[in-house]
């Protein structure tokens, strides 16, 4: 079972657990990326690529799903303006046993950082930035290739 | 006749989110085609100033700047990614 969504809207993650209990594994575990509030950021607009950005998701949900062995994988990113403090993306996964569900958020994180059309401005006392890439991003994705 | 999308950064530089463009057959790359754009204004001059802060999709799948054109129907221009 694969969900995946790109919306404006708050997501919940006890519906996304309930979805994926219902698959009936032994494990279900989430990742959870918030804004940060801790640099002074007011706001943070996230752009994507619409035509290319649910089919890259879903791409990434069939290759974690097919390493791990999972039973279940939702991903939900949000699209818009959000604020420090709000939910910006969802990783779950479900599958029989511990290691696979929490090795594969892991994945998914880490790959949809550096795979997923998605493009982050910050603003910070009125002035707008376009984030750039970390090489940490880049070396933690590397190590699931 | 290609579509031509823009994000981010190189959006706001060109000052269009997308265009339609008809390259001479000299422009076989992405590469080419990030080189040939430079000139139609000073947005894409800004924009496209640095070719190695680009990355690019043909047809809504990442491919390298050296990615040939052919065939493309839609080409779309933008910085690293940075979401999650």
């Amino acid at each position: 079972m694969i969900v995946v969504s790109v919306q404006r809207e708050p997501f919940s993650l006890d519906a996304a657990l309930s979805r994926l209990a219902m698959a009936g594994p032994g494990a279900v575990a989430s990742f959870t990326g918030l804004v940060r509030r801790d640099d002074g950021v007011e706001e943070l607009l996230l752009e994507h690529y619409p035509a290319m950005t649910e089919a890259t998701l879903h791409q990434l949900a069939e290759a974690a799903q097919a390493r791990f062995g999972l039973a279940g994988v939702v991903i939900v990113h949000r699209i818009g303006a959000l604020v420090p403090g709000d939910p910006i993306v969802l990783v779950a996964t479900a599958a029989a046993h511990r290691q696979a569900a929490l090795d594969a958020c892991a994945f998914l994180i880490d790959r949809l950082k550096t795979d997923a059309p998605f493009w982050k401005r910050e603003q910070r006392g009125g002035v707008a930035r376009w984030v750039a890439p970390r090489a940490a991003d880049d070396q933690a994705a590397d190590r699931w290739r | 006749m290609v579509r031509l999308l823009y994000f981010a950064w190189v959006r706001e530089r060109i000052g269009l989110d997308e265009e339609v463009v008809d390259p001479p057959a000299e422009v076989a790359t992405i590469a080419d085609l990030v080189g040939w754009l430079h000139g139609r204004s000073a947005g894409h001059a800004a924009a496209f100033a640095d070719p190695a802060q680009l990355r690019a999709a043909i047809d809504q799948r990442f491919a390298p700047l050296a990615a040939p054109l052919a065939g493309a129907r839609e080409i779309a221009l933008f910085p690293p990614v940075t979401g999650g």
